[in-house]
C-alpha cells in the first residue's frame, strides 16, 4: 500500500521535460494551477486535458505511473464528488429520500461535482509530472533559488529547502520501514486489516512507536553525519550545480505561452 | 515440512522498477533441520523467506507447511503465521512495549492464548534466550543492542512455532553477542526436535559453525542446496557467484596447495587446530 505513494518518487530520463531549469518548471507549474482553477468551459478543459497529456507523452514518464499515484487520493476524489453532487443548490432532477431528509441531486451539483474532480485529477498530475521529471534536489535547489528573493526579510530561504528536501528524502526510506514493521508484528500475529475503528487505531500503536523511534534514531544520525561533513547552513555556501536557464526553458515557456494564448482564446471566443 | 514448488516472485508488475525476484525455486526442508540460507546481497533470500509464512504471497508457484498449501487464496493465515515465526533484520526495531514482559507477550497475546499460558511461554523463551528475570519489568529501550535482539527473538519464539526464521540474526552485532545468538540457535535445535530452524546469513564463519544444511541463493533462484561439506567444497563455485569459503577454510586450502597434507573438510577453526595439531605431531613423531 506504501508503494503506491509517489510524492517525491523521481523517475530518471532525458526528455525535455527533465533537462528543463527546475525554478523555471515550478514556475510553470504554478500558473499550470491558477490556469487549471480558470477555465470554465468545455472546450479549454478539452484543450487542458490534451495539453496536459501532450505534456506526458514528451516526458516519457509511464501513464501507468501518474494513475498509480492518484489511486491514493480516490478518497478525497469520492468525497468531493458527493459532497458537491449534493451540497450544490439549484435545479433538483433527482431527489433520494432518506427517513425525514430528502437529499437532492441538482444539475448545477452534477456540473460542480464534475468539475471539481477534472480539477483535483489535473491537479495531481500537473504536480506528479513536475516531481517525476525533478529529481528532489533540483526540486528543492529550485524552490531555494525561487525563495531567495525573501531572504530579504530575513525568510530562511536555505534552511527551509534544506528541510523540506530531506522531509521528501525520507518519504520512501519511512514508507520502506513501515512496510517492514508492519510485516514483523504481522508475523506476530497483529492484525492491521480488520475490527472496528477504535480496534484498528489500537492495533496501529505496535506500528507507530518503532516507526518514531526509528525516525528520531534517523534524524539524529542525520544530523551527525551533516555536522561531521562541516554543515553549518545556508551562509557563503555555493554550489556543485549551478542550474542556469538555457534555450530548451526558452523554448518551454514560448511553448508554455501559447498554449494560454490559445485556452484565453478560447475562454473568450468559444460562448455557452 | 516445508515444500516449495516453482515459486516464482515478481517485484512491480508493469512498472519501470519491475524485477523479478525468485525464479522457480524448488526445495524441501525437512522437520527438524538447522538449514542456513546464504546468498549475495539482492538474490531473494529475505523476499524468499517471506514466502513461508504469506507475508508475501509468489506470483506463481505454491509453498506447502505441514501439508497445508500457504498460497492458497482461503489459506488460514494466521495459522500460517502462528506455524512459521520470522525474526527480521534489526528485530530490535521493532520492540515497542513498555516492558520486556509486555512485549515477549505481545505474540502469544494476540494468538488469544489463558494468561497463565502466555506467562508460561514468556518466562519459558526468556530463559532460552538468556534474558534474566529482574530485566523482564524494564523497557524494551534500556536495554544492549544484543539484548534488544534477543528479547525480539523471544517475542516470536514464545509463539512456539514449528518453523522459526531468523533473517540475518547477527547482523552488527558485537563479537559476544553474535557468538550468544549462534549458541542459542543451536540450543534450539537441540532441545526441539522437530522445529525447523532456518537462518540467513552474510558470513561463511556462522554458517560453517551453525548449520547443517546450507541453501545457496544466487540471482532469484537455488544455486545450490546440501550440507556444508557438499556446499563449501565447491569454493570456485562460490567465489564466481561473489560468496567465499569461510577465511580458515581458504588457508587450509593454501596450506594444502603448498603440500601439507589436510583433509578437505575444514570449515571450522577447531577443526583447523584439530587437524593441524595431529599432523604437527606425525610430523615431529611426538
Amino acid at each position: 500500500m506504501f508503494k503506491d505513494i509517489i510524492i517525491g518518487q523521481y523517475i530518471p530520463g532525458n526528455s525535455p521535460l527533465h533537462r528543463m531549469n527546475a525554478p523555471i518548471k515550478i514556475i510553470l507549474t504554478i500558473f499550470y494551477i491558477i490556469i487549471l482553477f480558470f477555465i470554465n468551459n468545455p472546450i479549454s478543459y478539452l484543450a487542458f486535458a490534451l495539453y496536459t497529456f501532450i505534456l506526458v507523452l514528451v516526458s516519457k514518464v509511464p501513464l501507468k505511473m501518474i494513475l498509480k499515484g492518484i489511486r491514493p487520493m480516490l478518497w478525497i476524489f469520492i468525497f468531493t464528488a458527493v459532497v458537491n453532487l449534493f451540497m450544490t443548490p439549484g435545479e433538483t432532477v433527482w431527489s433520494i429520500p432518506i427517513f425525514k431528509f430528502t437529499l437532492n441531486i441538482t444539475s448545477e451539483g452534477i456540473i460542480q461535482g464534475a468539475k471539481m474532480l477534472y480539477r483535483l485529477f489535473f491537479l495531481i498530475t500537473g504536480t506528479s509530472l513536475l516531481t517525476l521529471t525533478t529529481s528532489p534536489l533540483q526540486l528543492t535547489d529550485g524552490i531555494e533559488t525561487l525563495l531567495r528573493p525573501l531572504s530579504k526579510i530575513k525568510v530562511p530561504s536555505h534552511e527551509i529547502a534544506m528541510m523540506m528536501t530531506i522531509a521528501i528524502r525520507f518519504i520512501p526510506t519511512l514508507a520502506e520501514e513501515t512496510d517492514k514493521i508492519m510485516k514483523a508484528q504481522t508475523a506476530r500475529g497483529a492484525d492491521f486489516e480488520s475490527g472496528n475503528i477504535i480496534r484498528r487505531a489500537k492495533a496501529m500503536v505496535p506500528l507507530l512507536i518503532p516507526l518514531f523511534v526509528s525516525a528520531f534514531r534517523r534524524a539524529d544520525e542525520l544530523a551527525t553525519a551533516m555536522e561531521a561533513r562541516c554543515y553549518r547552513g545556508g551562509m557563503g555556501r555555493t554550489k556543485m550545480k549551478e542550474n542556469k536557464a538555457g534555450i530548451i526553458d526558452l523554448k518551454g515557456c514560448t511553448i508554455f505561452v501559447i498554449a494560454l494564448l490559445v485556452l484565453i482564446l478560447l475562454e473568450i471566443l468559444v460562448e455557452f | 515440512m516445508i515444500k516449495a514448488e516453482n515459486v516464482c516472485y515478481v517485484y512491480q508488475i508493469g512498472m519501470p522498477f519491475e524485477r523479478q525476484a525468485l525464479k522457480n525455486i524448488n526445495l524441501e526442508i525437512d522437520d527438524g533441520s538447522l538449514v542456513a540460507i546464504i546468498g549475495h546481497t539482492g538474490s531473494g533470500k529475505s523476499t524468499l523467506i517471506q514466502h513461508f509464512n504469506a507475508l508475501v504471497k509468489p506470483t506463481s508457484g505454491k509453498i506447502e507447511i505441514d501439508g497445508i498449501n500457504v498460497t492458497s487464496k482461503d489459506a488460514d493465515l494466521k495459522l500460517v503465521r502462528r506455524k512459521v515465526g520470522i525474526v527480521f533484520q534489526y528485530p530490535e526495531h521493532q520492540l515497542f512495549e513498555e516492558t520486556v514482559y509486555k512485549d515477549i507477550a505481545f505474540g502469544p497475546k494476540n494468538m488469544g492464548l489463558s494468561d497463565e499460558e502466555i506467562d508460561r511461554r514468556v518466562r519459558e523463551s526468556a530463559k532460552m534466550l538468556g534474558i534474566k528475570e529482574k530485566h523482564l519489568e524494564k523497557s524494551p529501550f534500556d536495554l544492549s543492542g544484543g539484548q534488544k535482539r534477543r528479547v525480539a527473538i523471544a517475542g516470536v519464539l514464545a509463539m512456539r512455532p514449528s518453523v522459526l526464521i531468523l533473517d540475518e540474526p547477527t547482523a552488527g552485532l558485537d563479537p559476544k553477542g553474535r557468538d550468544d545468538i549462534l549458541e542459542i540457535i543451536k540450543k534450539l535445535h537441540e532441545k526441539n526436535e522437530k522445529m525447523i530452524i532456518i537462518f540467513v546469513s552474510h558470513s561463511m564463519e556462522d554458517v560453517a559453525k551453525t548449520a547443517e544444511k546450507v541453501i545457496v541463493m544466487n540471482e532469484g533462484h537455488v544455486e545450490m542446496m546440501g550440507t556444508v561439506d557438499e556446499v563449501f567444497s565447491k569454493s570456485k563455485k562460490l567465489q564466481e557467484i561473489g560468496l567465499d569459503v569461510p577465511q580458515i577454510t581458504r588457508l587450509t586450502n593454501k596450506l594444502k596447495d603448498a603440500g601439507y597434507d589436510l583433509p578437505d573438510n575444514i570449515y571450522t577453526v577447531e577443526e583447523a587446530a584439530e587437524a593441524i595439531k595431529k599432523l604437527a605431531g606425525g610430523v615431529r613423531n611426538v
